[in-house]
């Protein structure tokens, strides 16, 4: 039980990531699938925190009388992957946005059979 | 001057970006994109010829030292795909103008060159990094504003294409951190040269393992290997036609680039294709991409959906080059990156002049342009043959080592399966053809005119190179073996 409770967080980081991955699969809602990502990039933030903390150690500030600290670096790193994220997120959001202008619909489904039609109209003048 | 030419190479367009933004006046931004992207290739050159004189070049960032601060590394493999990038994208840019201004509405061309600029940052960025997250920041840069580039196409499908992309994109994005994230977890570092070092001692541990795996997945996602690919038709068909000129020409390939540093310079101590018997994994679906991909795309009517199905067979023969783990195969695979990069870019610059006169890319829009647009569709011709593998072309240099590389892994029936694969080619190839050449022009036809000089001399340029390089290949191979030979004694040394 023990690795259980040890590994606790990498035991969130796994649920969160294959329900994320499986909105993405899943969902055909276009607004859905960006949660999923989302939900999806947030596991490897978890994952990447969870990494840098060391047993016993604190923030890392440098005073005195601190010897054991956190690594700072991937808290950094994830930083920078956050912001990555939330640009994903919006050009997403924007490109839906452009979708429903264009298709009337986000659903992938019912884009799918327009596409179709768009391809048979295609079609169908060129002949 | 020359010391600080690595940094200039990416901080010159990342700063050109938001200037071109303030500017707005389409003209002007386009002859400030057009100065950068050459500036680039005149600064990758000597680049270059600084790696072949000296050897690698290294540069901090900032002066921090390696492995804490972000080194920038270009060896001959970095410093040739730099070349690469960069000379498409000056040629591109040339060829722009007059495609932009008809495939995209007037007040978003100043938006669209910005994106243009960023994502040329984000390729050059990944060729030169040295560190592993660096890689990943760029990779989204570049990421992001080719998403926003195909959504600029003007049929709605480019807006659904461009939102694929974006979702199988960030999870490939995403997969690589993982990857990287497991990595660190394992050596505390994210220097590649460093990575290097540490990797072989924990090679056999399952988190490092995982890693491999999660890296690959999310590489040849980025490279839309057979049967990650799904993004890539819809992407290269409804995107402007300079854009996926670019993208093909550059953007998977760099993709590839990430592989090759990922096994050979990261792994490189380690036997990678051992483990997890990567190498079969990677030849196998590499022989279905040329196949299953080859076959698809003889049957598509939109000549630009064609061809991206043929990237991604074009594709699976960089990654077989690869996959061989010899010299001769890695060779034949880095040299099939040039080759590729080439013919593919003529093809669709060609592909442009075409869109630009008719409006549309079928099939049937061709009929008859033989005469009618004699140069644009004679470039189309090379690029096509040489994408067959015509002796005298730069497909046949490829094509010749990588059967080379098979018979010498003694896996003849790889050799035979190139060649089969390359008559697949030559079906699709010759449906433009015939369409251009044999058919007659529809009768109700309107006169078109040749596309102005400012296209028609980058197209050729590219056709000329794909024959040049075809005919002399020497140079070419030179750098391609030496970096074969880098790349499998040991990386970033």
């Amino acid at each position: 039980m023990e690795t259980f409770y040890g590994l606790f967080n990498y035991w969130i980081v796994i649920v969160l990531m294959m329900m994320g991955f499986y909105m993405v699969i899943a969902q055909h809602n276009l607004i859905k699938k960006i949660i999923g990502l989302n939900v999806f990039q947030v596991s490897v933030f978890v994952f990447y925190i969870s990494m840098s903390k060391i047993k016993g150690g604190t923030a890392p500030i440098l005073t005195d009388g601190i010897e054991i600290y956190s690594n700072p670096l991937p808290h950094v790193l994830i930083l920078t992957a956050i912001v990555v994220g939330v640009a994903t997120t919006a050009l997403g959001l924007a490109l839906t946005v452009r979708i429903k202008d264009a298709f009337d619909t986000i659903e992938d489904d019912e884009i799918a059979i327009l596409e179709k039609e768009d391809q048979e109209r295609e079609r169908g003048t060129i002949s | 001057m020359s010391t600080q030419l690595p940094a200039l190479q990416v901080v010159l367009p990342l700063l050109m970006a938001p200037i071109a933004l303030i500017i707005r006046n389409p003209r002007f931004v386009w002859m400030l994109t057009l100065i950068v992207t050459w500036t680039t290739l005149a600064i990758s050159l000597s680049l270059l010829m600084q790696v072949l004189d000296s050897g690698t070049i290294t540069y901090r960032i900032g002066g921090w030292a390696a492995p804490w601060g972000i080194e920038y590394v270009l060896d001959k493999v970095g410093a040739f795909v730099l070349v690469i990038v960069s000379a498409i994208g000056s040629l591109v840019m040339t060829y722009a103008r007059r495609s932009v201004e008809q495939e995209i509405p007037a007040e978003r061309i100043y938006l669209f060159y910005t994106m243009f600029l960023l994502c040329l940052t984000g390729l050059l960025g990944i060729t030169i990094t040295g560190d592993v997250f660096n890689l990943f920041v760029f990779l989204e840069i570049s990421s992001l504003s080719s998403y926003v580039m195909i959504s600029l196409g003007r049929d709605r499908r480019a807006l659904t294409a461009a939102y694929r992309y974006l979702i199988m994109g960030t999870i490939g994005a995403t997969f690589y951190i993982i990857g990287v994230g497991l990595m660190y977890m394992m050596t505390g570092t994210l220097n590649m040269a460093d990575l290097a070092t540490l990797m072989p001692a924990i090679a056999d541990t399952r988190v490092i393992q995982a890693a491999l795996a999660f890296l690959t997945v999310g590489i040849c996602l980025k490279l839309a290997l057979f049967p990650l690919h799904l993004w890539l038709p819809n992407a290269y068909t409804y995107a402007p036609s300079m854009v996926t000129a670019f993208l093909a020409a550059t953007a998977t390939k760099v993709a590839v680039y990430i592989l090759i540093r990922i096994i050979f310079t990261v792994f490189g101590g380690v036997n990678v294709f051992e483990i997890l018997g990567l190498q079969n994994i990677l030849m196998t679906l590499a022989i279905f991409a040329m196949f299953a991909a080859s076959t698809i795309a003889i049957y598509q009517d939109n000549a630009k959906r064609m061809f991206a199905y043929s990237s991604i067979a074009q594709v699976g023969y960089i990654i077989l080059g690869l996959s061989f783990a010899s010299e001769t195969g890695m060779a034949a695979g880095i040299i099939h990156l040039f080759n590729h990069a080439i013919m593919k870019c003529t093809i669709f610059l060609g592909l442009g002049c075409v869109a630009l006169r008719m409006g549309g890319v079928s099939i049937r829009d061709m009929y008859g342009l033989g005469t009618r647009m004699p140069w644009t569709m004679a470039a189309i011709v090379v690029g096509g043959l040489s994408l067959i593998g015509i002796p005298m072309t730069v497909g046949f240099v490829s094509k010749w080592y990588l059967v080379r590389a098979a018979l010498e892994a003694d896996m003849w029936p790889v050799a035979v399966l190139i060649v089969l694969s390359s008559l697949l080619a030559i079906i699709y190839v010759w449906r433009i053809v015939e369409a251009a050449y044999l058919k007659p022009a529809p009768e109700n036809a309107e006169p078109v005119s040749e596309v102005p000089l400012s296209m028609l001399l980058p197209l050729w340029v590219m056709a000329l190179a794909s024959i040049y390089f075809g005919l002399d290949a020497t140079n070419t191979l030179t750098i391609a073996l030496d970096a074969a030979d880098i790349l499998l004694n040991g990386g970033l040394q």
